[in-house]
């Protein structure tokens, strides 16, 4: 009952729109002052309670995370393109279902995210157009290009690895739609990430061409994999309010830490050289040191200056107007069918009688 | 250049003896689409043996900030607990 009854309340402020739900909010009680909602707000981020979809918000806490999760759905879906560009030439038809697998869960993740975006009052078309004209942007990773077999391995292992790291704080995001939204992605990362790495060993322990690939791969994704965490706490321009409103509960550096520390054992299990010559284990910190990192080459790939952002987002676009067709055909289907339901006696409508469809697996 | 497909709101059994429970939305231009849809995103790993999709227009929602005037009626009622009665010692069962 009480599951069922706050979906209804996601789904109808996903309809109304925030400046609906917002309205709708006010309009309630027209006494509630904007002072008064804003402390009941900030009680619910101090009890560690969740927000809702309807719940009033301050507006920069609800743009925040439109564009924080707009910006997360993006890098699902932009991410399946590197990835994808191996399907065609895994070297198995293990291995090939294995990343058909894989890259699927990712445009899987891209639509919880754009759902979870969709309740705070934005369009989905939208959020794509924004990510086709440039406006909202996805993470830099994906902008490396995939030259090898190794780099899945690579992939699956560092960046979705960091990713894990960077996600499992979110399933307590104080935005309750991102945080379950978050939960069943978590749930379906570590695949993702232990393929990568039972590939990246195979290699490692295969002929000395194979690991001398394995070794390119990490090499070349290493680097880009630690600025997935973010530029340092002390130039993260939305680190503090985020983490006051309880979006975010980690400093960029203690994540990216955590990834390092994780990652330099496996590394050696692997039988690879992390590309890094002051990494070591500091006996007093309890922590791996590691080298400084070139943020300036961040900044490059972020500005739009990466190997490959043009070709992504032009991949996209392609992707999107080539699927425009589909979309109104099924639009057309869809209208002729309730014209046609339409024009039935009444007396026929009684086998569907609500709108409500359901399906039972075999 | 954009056509957007109507909002579902999904609800899934996750396995008999349990009810549906909602588990995000997808868009789709009618039920049957929707309900593909539902299953190839929320099912890919048999979360389900039943799926519900809703026209998410169609959902009528109590206001978050009505809370205390449309679920007042049920706060002053402690008489609808058992634990509201008075049961004198060693009265077993009840
Ligand atoms: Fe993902
Ligand atoms: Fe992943």
């Amino acid at each position: 009952m009480t599951a069922e009854g706050s979906a209804g309340t996601e789904g109808a402020a996903g309809v109304a729109g925030a400046a609906g739900a917002e309205a709708a909010a006010g309009a309630a009680r027209p006494g509630a002052a904007p002072r008064e909602l804003q402390a009941r707000f900030e009680e619910l981020i101090a009890a560690d309670e969740r927000v809702e979809p309807r719940d009033w918000m301050p507006e920069a806490y609800r743009k925040t995370l439109v564009r924080q999760i707009a910006q997360h759905a993006h890098s699902e879906i932009i991410g399946m393109q590197p990835e994808g560009n191996w399907i065609t030439r895994a070297p198995s038809l293990r291995r090939k279902a294995i990343l058909l697998a894989k890259v699927q869960d990712e445009a899987g993740h891209g639509l919880y995210l754009y759902a979870a975006a969709e309740t705070l009052g934005v369009d989905r078309a939208d959020l794509l157009d924004a990510l086709h004209t440039g406006r909202q942007k996805y993470s830099s990773i994906f902008n490396y290009p995939t030259l090898t077999w190794a780099d899945i391995g690579a992939i699956g292992w560092l960046v979705d690895g960091a990713a894990i790291i960077n996600q499992i704080p979110l399933q307590r995001c104080s935005y309750g739609p991102y945080a379950r939204a978050m939960v069943r992605i978590c749930k379906e990362e570590s695949f993702h990430q232990r393929q990568g790495f039972e590939l990246l060993h195979d290699l490692a322990h295969g002929t000395p061409e194979q690991h001398a690939m394995a070794q390119d791969a990490l090499d070349r994704w290493w680097w880009p994999s630690l600025m997935m965490f973010g530029p340092p706490d002390a130039e993260s321009a939305h680190s503090a309010q985020s983490m006051a409103w309880r979006i975010k509960r980690h400093s960029n550096d203690d994540l990216r830490q955590r990834f390092v520390d994780i990652s330099a054992p496996q590394a050696e299990a692997l039988g690879l050289t992390i590309p890094d010559p002051d990494l070591r284990w500091n006996e007093e910190r309890g922590h791996y040191d590691f080298g400084e990192i070139d943020w300036s080459e961040f900044q490059e790939v972020l500005a739009g200056n990466g190997p490959c952002n043009r070709q992504r987002v032009a991949q996209r676009v392609r992707a999107h107007e080539d699927g425009e067709w589909v979309r109104q055909a099924a639009l057309a289907y869809a209208a002729k069918q309730e014209a046609k339901l339409a024009a039935k006696p009444a007396a026929n409508l009684s086998e569907n009688p609500s709108e409500t469809k359901e399906v039972v697996a075999a | 250049m954009s056509t957007g497909l109507p909002l579902w709101e999904v609800f899934i059994r996750s396995r008999r003896g349990l009810s549906h429970q909602h588990v995000g939305s997808v868009h789709a231009s009618d039920a049957e689409m929707a309900l593909r849809n539902a299953r190839d995103l929320y099912t890919r790993r048999g979360e389900g043996v039943s799926i519900w999709v809703v026209p998410a227009a169609q959902v009528s929602a109590s206001s978050p900030d009505e809370k205390e005037p449309f679920f007042d009626p049920a706060a002053d009622k402690t008489y609808r607990h058992p634990t509201f009665y008075r049961i004198p010692e060693g009265v077993k069962n009840l």
